[in-house]
C-alpha cells in the first residue's frame, strides 16, 4: 500500500482493490500517474499535475511512477478575476 | 484598426473580463459574449476529487480556441504559489505563457504585496511567461514591472471588489504618461461611467469582474462596459476640449437674433 497527499489529502491506494495497480519489476507494488488518473475517473480531463512541487508534463503521466509520500496537486481552470 | 496590442499580439477589444462570481456558466458564457472581450481570465484551483466526473469544466464552455485564456494567481499570497500556480495554469493551457500575476498582501483588502509581486515576475519572466501584472497604483511599483519585462501593468483603480471607482486618476495618469508597455486598469470598477474614465484617461484597456457579475443584469451590464470602454477610447483618441470655468463663447452665433434693443436708431 501507498499513501499519497493529493491535493493536501492523504490517501491510500493497496493493490488489492480495483486500482488497476500493476506489478512492477521490483517487490511492491507501481502505480504511474496515468493509472492514478482512471482511477479517480479524472483521464482526459483538463488538468494539470504537479509531483513534488514540479510539473509533471502530460506526456510523461506513462513514465512517472508514483511513490509513498508523494505529494500531488490535480488543478482545474475555474471562473476567477 | 485601433487595436490593443500585447505581447505582440493584436487584440480588437480593450476590455478584459474575469469569469467568477457567476451564478452558473449559462451566464458566464452570455454576459462574457456581450462584453465582447476576447481575453479572459481565469482561476487555477485544486479539482474536487469527489466531483462528478460529468461536471462540466470551464474551459469547454469557454474554449481556449476562442478566446485569449489569462490564467491568474487570485488567492496567492507567496512568490512561490504564485509561480507554481502559473507552472501548473501553463501545462493545464498546452504551453500558453500569457498569465496574470497577483500577489496579495492581506485578505481583507486584497492589496496586493509589490515587493513579492516583483520578485514573482522576475522568476516568471525568466522562465518565458509574459507577465501582465496587478499593481498598487504606486507609478515606482509600475516602473520596476516594466523595467523588469512585464508586458503589461495593470494598476488598481480602487480595491479588487470594491465597486468604488477610480479613486486615484492623478497616479494612473503618471503611470500611463511613464508606461511604454500597455496599462490596463484592473479592479475597482463599479460602473460603467468608470470603465470609461479609465479609457479616457489613456489607459489602453480596462479589466473587471465583479462589476459585471454583481450587477442585476450581469449581461445588460457587460455590454454597457463594452460600449463604455468603447467611448472613453474614442474620447480619448479625439482629445477633449480644455476646461474652463466659463467661457464667454456660445455654441450658438452671437450676430443676428432678433433680441429688441440691438437694432441700430435711424
Amino acid at each position: 500500500m501507498i499513501q499519497l497527499i493529493i491535493n493536501g489529502q492523504p490517501r491510500n491506494f493497496s493493490v488489492s482493490n480495483q486500482t488497476r495497480i500493476q506489478k512492477s519489476d521490483h517487490d511492491g507494488v507501481s502505480l504511474n500517474i496515468t493509472q492514478l488518473l482512471e482511477h479517480m475517473a479524472l483521464q482526459g480531463k483538463r488538468i494539470a499535475v504537479e509531483r513534488n512541487g514540479e510539473i509533471v508534463p502530460r506526456s510523461r503521466f506513462d513514465e512517472q511512477v508514483l511513490t509513498n509520500g508523494d505529494r500531488l496537486e490535480i488543478v482545474v481552470a475555474v471562473g476567477g478575476g | 484598426m485601433d487595436n490593443l496590442i500585447i505581447a505582440g499580439k493584436a487584440y480588437s477589444s480593450r476590455l478584459l473580463v474575469g469569469t467568477g462570481k457567476y451564478r452558473d456558466f449559462s451566464e458566464t458564457r452570455t454576459a462574457i459574449e456581450a462584453s465582447g472581450a476576447e481575453i479572459i481570465t481565469v482561476a487555477i484551483r485544486r479539482t474536487n476529487l469527489g466531483q462528478n466526473p460529468d461536471e462540466p469544466n470551464l474551459l469547454d464552455v469557454l474554449p481556449p480556441s476562442q478566446y485569449t485564456l489569462l490564467p491568474n494567481t487570485a488567492g496567492c499570497y507567496t512568490v512561490d504559489d504564485a509561480v507554481r500556480t502559473l507552472r501548473l495554469a501553463r501545462e493545464l493551457l498546452d504551453g500558453h505563457s500569457l498569465v496574470k500575476l497577483e500577489v496579495l498582501g492581506d485578505p481583507k483588502t486584497l492589496y496586493p504585496n509589490m515587493i513579492e509581486t516583483l520578485k514573482a515576475a522576475e522568476i516568471l519572466i525568466k522562465e518565458g511567461f509574459q507577465v501582465m501584472v496587478y499593481t498598487c497604483d504606486d507609478p515606482i511599483a509600475a516602473r520596476q514591472l516594466e523595467e523588469i519585462g512585464c508586458v503589461a501593468v495593470m494598476p488598481l483603480a480602487s480595491l479588487i471588489g470594491s465597486g468604488m471607482g477610480i479613486l486615484n486618476p492623478w497616479n494612473l495618469q503618471i503611470i500611463i504618461d511613464n508606461a511604454t508597455v500597455p496599462v490596463i486598469v484592473d479592479a475597482g470598477v463599479g460602473t460603467a461611467s468608470d470603465a470609461a474614465i479609465a479609457m479616457e484617461l489613456g489607459c489602453d484597456g480596462v479589466l473587471m469582474n465583479t462589476a459585471i457579475a454583481a450587477a442585476q443584469n450581469p449581461v445588460l451590464m457587460a455590454s454597457a462596459m463594452k460600449k463604455a470602454v468603447e467611448a472613453g477610447r474614442e474620447a480619448y483618441l479625439a482629445g477633449r476640449m480644455a476646461k474652463k470655468l466659463y467661457s464667454a463663447s456660445p455654441s450658438s452665433p452671437v450676430s443676428g437674433t432678433i433680441a429688441s434693443g440691438k437694432d441700430k436708431a435711424s
